[in-house]
């Protein structure tokens, strides 16, 4: 399980639209549609290589010796803003499912369902990834963070300060995605350009044609934000 | 029983409305301010000044609800999550064009965790025809791809989409047609068996319903003003062209959908939809119940431009589903039914000609125009043609096509961004047929005294100022150019609309109205107009909308929201604060005709009183809450000031050995009348901008002839412009004032730069290359077959 938390790079080079912990050398974040595509039956397993959080119940052995889990529903554990959930999910859910249908945290949006338009990023130990595209299962053992745990009760993230500042929203449902999106870039990134911030919600697509002002809020958050 | 006169009370309050002539800033500031008398009721508020006479309204006051929706805490419809709540999915029809022998459920209703099925007897959206006995009556025939036909309620998504795949539909296939082109040939496959109509929406769209039908070919609907025949023969330039525009779809990040929870003595729906008013009247209707007895709540709503009007097939079949099962039901569209099955801009095939004198005069205006609104009708673009210019003479003629493809609906400036590419390109070849500067050009036509000012603010732009006037001057392979284009939109007041305030006696005010805030900020222009009136800061005014429990208020399409609530909303703070005047008087010792309410505080005009916080006085008040609902005044000159205007400038580099053509800047001058919240207003412009960039380059419903489906019903093959390919954006906001209303307010949304920019893309793209390119979207393919096109040819992409 370690091995694929530390194979995760935090440098400023990684693409940040990736889907995956990038190395992570699990089938994890394979695309949901393949897995619904497989057929009842295939669907709902997926391979268990040694993750933890999984309770003992929820896995049966194989002669194989690989663990399997499904179609049923498994027990699992979720680190979620700090706070660890446990959670009763059939293992083809997606992380995105996972957090708006059985924890109620709907600040995470499905717009496509399909990794295109980031609505719904959140940080696997602070990586964005798309939620949506990432199965729950595979965010067992990482540190998720989503947009309802970006500021506390008594601190506003600045970023979330800055987009309201300069309206860098209209109908409000990219937003999320965006800001997600957004203050990962200052998390590796804490004086970017205007070029790495459209390179950042590169994957992010707004509808009502927001972008001009989340470049400004980000690069004015940017002024604000102290280095990770 | 005693009969109560209600008629005479309303006959007597309609004969003698009591009016004031007062005076009313006209015109914009710094180039035509002047007062203007108006007659309006005696009941309406005092004149306001402009705006940097006023302290809250006018600012860019910090959205209402940015916060909310910055944290993830806004809510919208497909985050409704109700107790026992069962998730719906459509069985969709996968053939273009059918009847539909039976549809069998057995298996789906026997699956785990399905609770109910429902199949759809009455399809909404497709165009209805005029005898509807042509059609068979047990199930709606299958006119697209993706006409949904049944709906499955279940206990999970995933089970409700597992069962909905088990429902065996069984189709006698009809032949289909879905090329525009092949659909006008007479041989085509009808997509109807006769002439059938569809309506407008509460945001346009639609098609008239008095026109000829012959096979696919709805309309013409012809307009004549004056003998173009004649015009053309005065001419001493004749320009004209052929355009071709493609189908977009709305593509709003938030699907349509809702959450129905029927209970017997309410149906309650949460709603993605412009208008909460429109989903009520429509259930209301469908299922024969009083509108007392549906409640439409929308507290968030996740993007629509034109699409989400009325409750349309997910709103009526969830509404099926819940009573059949009793429970609440989510139906959510997934993002392919998003494409295929709830509306489209149309596209459009225009033969434009214009004729005109040396010095620019035009005598004709000759536009020949098809489009394709799929199984409905709205293609008709000839607004900009009928309403920019002034011409000896116009003539329209307006068709739509029929075609095996989901129905066309209201879209940001309806039928306008296809029009105004036509015509502000042909306005360009014009120009430079009679060697004019394109600026000078529509200051000899248009007579709008605001485009006036906007043409003069780009003529003394830097941008402008760089344009070369030589077409194709630069030499190297990535060619500069600055191309401009004008818009045009009109003044439409939704007249229903009501707005609730009420003064509690803690000193907390609030403001309530069944509109709802798509995105453009209506929340916080209702907060800035109470500020205003109270002199209490905008965030500690409670604002409550999107609630059909309270009084009604517009549906927000066609860019009427602003300027039809708000006047409702100051006369309803105006006159509360009368009210509340009156009601604290006594126990100050003063009389309500010496009390004022300035800057938060109730003063003496006399100065018998020391002045007191709005607060303090407030706890004088003798009933616990003074409430008062306003109704929206008719303009009060309605024959004046009936459209807008926007003018939009677009620098490009066209990389010729590509074909790609790169927005680098846009110059943005619109006019919305008095500007409610200048950064909000920006906000929606930058929009207009952007939609319109990314309708001019990149987007485009691709239909497969041989199968009849839609190839690209997704977001990836479906290209919309991304965080890269947006240029730099100066918008200035033209303020403007018509002394039309007690806010004079006007609207933004369709005017805002959605109409000209593609055709200020296509006149730079000229600028740069010498090429016009008449097609969209002006993809590298298209770019390089009209550049590389024979020279006689170079005309015609």
């Amino acid at each position: 399980m370690s091995d694929s938390r530390e194979s995760i790079p935090s440098s400023t080079e990684i693409d940040p639209k990736t889907t995956a912990p990038a190395g992570s050398g699990r089938s994890g974040i394979s695309r949901r549609g393949f897995l619904k595509g497989a057929g009842l039956t295939a669907a709902g397993t997926a391979l268990l290589d040694g993750v933890q959080g999984f309770t003992r119940e929820a896995a049966a052995e194989t002669t194989h010796g690989v663990t399997e889990l499904g179609p049923g529903p498994v027990q699992v554990k979720l680190h979620v803003n700090g706070v660890e959930h446990t959670v009763e999910i059939e293992p083809r859910t997606t992380l995105a499912e996972a957090l708006r249908m059985h924890l109620g945290m709907t600040g995470t949006k499905i717009a496509c369902d399909r990794g295109v338009c980031s609505g719904c990023t959140v940080w696997l130990d602070k990586m964005p990834v798309n939620s949506c595209m990432t199965l729950a299962i595979d965010a067992v053992g990482h540190n998720v963070t989503t947009i309802e745990g970006l500021s506390s009760s008594d601190r506003m993230h600045p970023l979330q300060a800055a987009f309201v500042k300069h309206d860098a929203l209209q109908c409000g449902f990219c937003t999320p995605g965006m800001v997600m999106s957004c203050a990962a870039l200052l998390e590796r990134n804490p004086n970017p350009s205007e070029h790495d911030v459209r390179h950042a919600v590169s994957g992010n697509l707004c509808r009502c044609g927001t972008y001009p002002k989340i470049f400004a809020a980000t690069l004015d958050a940017a002024g604000t934000t102290r280095t990770a | 029983m005693t009969k109560i006169p209600v008629e005479d009370a309303f006959t007597a309050q309609a004969a003698a409305p009591p009016k004031k002539t007062v005076q009313m800033p006209v015109g914009v500031p710094g180039y035509t301010l002047a007062d203007e008398a108006r007659e309006i009721p005696a009941s309406e508020p005092p004149v306001w000044p402009i705006n940097k006479d006023l302290k809250y309204v006018g600012q860019s006051v910090q959205r209402y609800d940015g916060m909310a929706k910055a944290a993830g805490r806004a809510r919208y419809t497909s985050d409704v999550q109700l107790p026992g709540m069962l998730y719906a999915k459509f069985v969709n029809a996968n053939v273009p064009h059918a009847k539909v022998i039976s549809i069998d459920t057995t298996d789906a209703e026997k699956y785990p965790g399905v609770r109910g099925v429902h199949v759809i007897q009455h399809v909404l959206g497709n165009a209805v025809l005029r005898n509807p006995a042509l059609d068979p009556v047990k199930y709606p025939v299958v006119r697209y791809a993706g006409q949904p036909l049944a709906a499955v309620a279940a206990t999970t998504p995933a089970a409700a989409e597992e069962a909905a795949a088990l429902v065996k539909v069984k189709y006698e296939t009809i032949p289909f047609v879905v090329d525009p082109a092949k659909a006008r040939e007479p041989d085509a496959p009808a997509v109807f068996p006769g002439p059938a109509d569809e309506a407008a929406s509460a945001g346009g769209g639609g098609g008239p319903s008095d026109v000829k039908q012959t096979g696919n070919i709805h309309g013409p609907s012809i307009h004549k003003r004056g003998e173009t025949e004649q015009g053309f023969k005065d001419a001493d330039v004749i320009v004209e062209g052929h355009f071709v525009t493609q189908v977009q779809t709305h593509s709003a990040l938030e699907t349509h959908g809702v959450v129905a929870d029927w209970k017997p003595e309410m149906l309650t729906v949460y709603a993605s939809t412009q208008g909460t008013a429109g989903v009520r009247e429509e259930l209301a209707g469908f299922y024969k119940i009083p509108l007392t007895q549906v409640r439409v709540i929308t507290e968030f709503m996740g993007g629509g431009f034109g699409a989400k009007f009325g409750a349309g097939n997910p709103g009526v079949v969830a509404a099926a589903l819940s009573r059949k099962t009793g429970a609440p039901v989510r139906l959510m569209l997934d993002r392919e039914e998003e494409h295929l099955s709830v509306g489209n801009r149309p596209s459009s095939d225009q033969l434009l000609r214009i004729g005109a004198k040396k010095d620019g005069t035009i005598t004709a205006i000759h536009l020949v125009a098809y489009g394709t609104a799929g199984c409905g009708t709205g293609a008709g673009c000839s607004g900009p043609a009928s309403n920019l210019y002034k011409s000896a003479s116009l003539h329209t003629e307006e068709s739509d096509v029929f075609i095996n493809a989901g129905p066309g609906t209201a879209m940001r400036a309806p039928g306008h961004p296809q029009g105004a590419f036509a015509l502000e390109q042909t306005m360009d070849d014009l120009a430079v047929k009679l060697n004019m500067e394109p600026l000078d050009l529509r200051d000899k036509t248009d007579e709008h005294p605001v485009r006036r000012v906007e043409r003069q603010i780009v003529r003394e732009s830097e941008l402008w100022k760089s344009r070369n006037p030589v077409a194709a001057a630069d030499r190297g392979p990535v060619k500069r150019g600055v191309g401009f284009a004008q818009s045009v939109w009109y003044r439409f007041v939704s007249m229903g609309s009501s707005a609730e305030v009420r003064i509690h006696k803690d000193g907390s005010l609030e403001v309530m109205s069944g509109v709802q805030d798509i995105g453009s900020g209506i929340k916080t222009v209702m907060a800035q107009i109470l500020a205003e009136q109270f002199g209490v800061p905008p965030s500690q005014i409670a604002v409550k909308v999107g609630d059909t429990n309270y009084a009604e208020g517009p549906q927000s399409g066609g860019s009427v929201t602003t300027l039809s609530l708000t006047p409702a909303v100051r006369d309803a703070a105006w006159q509360a604060s009368q009210k509340f005047l009156a009601e604290i008087a006594p126990a100050l010792g003063a009389t309500a005709g010496d009390l004022v309410l300035v800057d938060g505080e109730v003063r003496s005009l006399s100065g018998k009183i020391e002045p007191l916080s709005f607060k303090r006085a407030a706890s004088k008040m003798t009933s616990s809450q003074i409430s008062v609902q306003a109704k929206r005044v008719p303009d009060y000159d309605p024959k004046k000031y009936l459209t807008y205007g926007g003018v939009d400038v677009a620098e490009v580099e066209v990389d010729t050995e590509l074909g790609r053509i790169h927005v680098r800047r846009v110059l943005s001058v619109h006019d919305c009348g008095r500007p409610m919240n200048p950064v909000q207003t920006i906000s929606q412009i930058n929009g207009g901008i952007i939609q319109g960039i990314s309708y001019t380059l990149l987007e485009n419903r691709l239909l497969d002839p041989v199968y009849g489906l839609m190839v690209n019903p997704d977001l990836e093959q479906y290209k919309i412009i991304g965080s890269r390919e947006i240029p730099d954006i100066d918008v200035r906001l033209v303020e403007t004032y018509i002394g039309q209303s007690s806010t004079d307010a006007s609207g933004i949304g369709e005017a805002a730069g959605v109409v000209s920019i593609g055709a200020a893309i296509g006149n730079a793209v000229y600028n740069a290359t010498g090429v016009r390119i008449r097609r969209t979207p002006m993809t590298p393919a298209v770019v390089l077959a009209a550049l590389h096109a024979p020279a006689q040819g170079k005309e015609l992409a």
